[in-house]
């Protein structure tokens, strides 16, 4: 993994449960320096609500979220803090 | 040493005290007859059940010819919805906040289908109060059905102004009371109340509902009893009013001391890392709080902590069995994972919560490191 380099790192959690996609997401954002964003794609419904909260109680910033052609989630956060 | 079980899932169900068990045993020995019947027996049967309907208005603030039994909390929210819209057929929608219950939102759906209005609620679980007070006053709304307090975060609404603009607008309201009376005073501006017997101490299969003079409703059922469909169980009728007798006696201290309790643990769990403590701190009621915590399932939190001694819920998707996290939580914005509900009955002491309190962070590390977690600092 590339440590402190800013960037967009894209996680894949399809296919997991609650609350693997966040727990993927949290070390995922460990070797990226502020400023990068990483999204998580995601088919479970709760991630649609537990990005945007992991975002808000980590100080890191919930960008949006969107579907992908294959019917899954993707939910972007911009890191503030690692 | 063996040590006993806690149970802190006490929302909506609570273990019987003595009074309230002697009540339902005498309830069988002496009012087993149908109440309906004009024999002896019938009568001292019906005597049982218009006395526990009249001890619990007494504590509700009403007269007894208002207050209904029901078989369940879901029948009076089905009934009392359904019987209100048909009365009021050229108004097809309903306004909602967007943490009712599910009991409830079923029953809307069902007497208005396509005809729900949701209103948001802030991080808090409080209710928009500009934009009820907007949707209330609009066209075609039949009625509006809000509740007291939230059973999840234990959140209690500002009810004065969602009532005054219900009534401004000349729309029916229905407070569901079922989680707040036995707990909170009893609210008094409203055209229909719902209470749950079961989360004030009484024994399960009992609801109440509660109409002020000259709401106006038309059965949208079967014929016969409209609100009790096959009657009533007497016993669990008498057992709920000397349920509600005795917490509205022991309120004061009952409250006080399980507020305190809730206070130790929203201040220690709050200490521990990735963890967020739900619901208004202050506007709430005095035995629930409810926690969600970084990086573990709901399931594993329920069945550890049930496997310390500790009962306790929560609105996880993976804790309740299906794929949709608790609408509650998804509403507040909370983390709906890893969530814990916390809901104490009088029974419960403050050694069980500092044992609670000295095992959950063991069965946090426990549970995080088997998941592979990051460490949540």
């Amino acid at each position: 993994m590339n440590s402190h380099v800013t960037g967009a790192l894209e996680i894949d959690a399809r296919g997991t449960a609650c609350p693997m996609p966040i727990i993927m997401l949290a070390k995922a954002a460990r070797g990226l320096a502020p400023g990068s964003t990483v999204t998580v794609l995601a088919t479970d419904v709760a991630a649609r609500y537990d990005v945007p909260a992991w975002a808000r109680m980590t100080g890191n910033e919930f960008v949006g979220e969107s579907e992908t052609d294959g019917g899954a989630l993707a939910l972007t956060v911009r890191l503030r803090s690692t | 040493m063996q040590r006993s079980r806690v149970y802190l899932d006490a929302g909506g169900s609570a273990p019987l005290s003595p009074r309230v068990s002697d009540a339902l045993r005498a309830g069988f020995a002496d009012g087993w007859a149908d109440p309906a019947r004009l024999v002896t027996e019938s009568r001292k049967a019906r005597g049982l059940l218009d006395g526990s309907r009249e001890a619990i208005a007494d504590v509700m603030g009403v007269s007894a010819e208002q207050v209904h039994f029901t078989p369940s909390i879901h029948v009076a929210f089905e009934r009392a919805i359904a019987g209100i819209a048909r009365a009021r057929r050229a108004q097809s929608r309903i306004i909602v906040s967007a943490i009712e219950r599910d009991a409830l939102m079923n029953a809307a759906a069902f007497a208005l289908p396509q005809g729900i209005e949701t209103i948001a609620v802030n991080s808090q679980g409080h209710l928009d109060i500009e934009a009820f007070a907007a949707a209330v006053s609009a066209d075609g709304v039949a009625l509006a059905a809000i509740q007291h307090a939230n059973q999840e975060i234990g959140t209690v609404q500002r009810l004065d102004r969602i009532a005054s603009s219900a009534a401004a607008a000349g729309v029916p309201l229905l407070i569901d009371a079922s989680s707040s009376i036995g707990h909170r005073d009893t609210p008094q501006q409203w055209d229909a109340l719902i209470a749950h017997p079961a989360d004030w101490g009484g024994p399960a299969g009992l609801g109440v509902l509660a109409l002020k003079p000259g709401t106006r409703w038309l059965p949208a059922w079967p014929e016969g009893d409209d609100w009790a469909p096959g009657g009533i169980s007497v016993p669990l009728a008498l057992a709920s009013a000397v349920a509600l007798q005795e917490r509205e006696q022991e309120r004061r201290e009952v409250s006080g001391r399980m507020g305190a309790l809730v206070e130790r643990i929203r201040a220690t769990v709050r200490q521990l890392s990735g963890i967020d403590v739900l619901g208004d701190p202050y506007e709430r009621l005095p035995h629930i709080v409810t926690f969600s915590c970084l990086y573990v399932d709901g399931e594993s939190l329920v069945a550890e902590l049930d496997r310390e001694g500790f009962a306790v819920g929560s609105g996880s998707a993976c804790a309740s069995g299906t794929l949709e996290p608790s609408r509650v939580l998804a509403s507040i914005g909370a983390l709906t994972h890893g969530n814990v509900r916390v809901a104490l009955h009088p029974g419960v002491t403050s050694d069980d919560v500092d044992r609670f309190l000295a095992v959950l962070p063991q069965v946090l590390d426990r549970v995080r490191s088997r998941l592979g977690s990051p460490s949540s600092d």
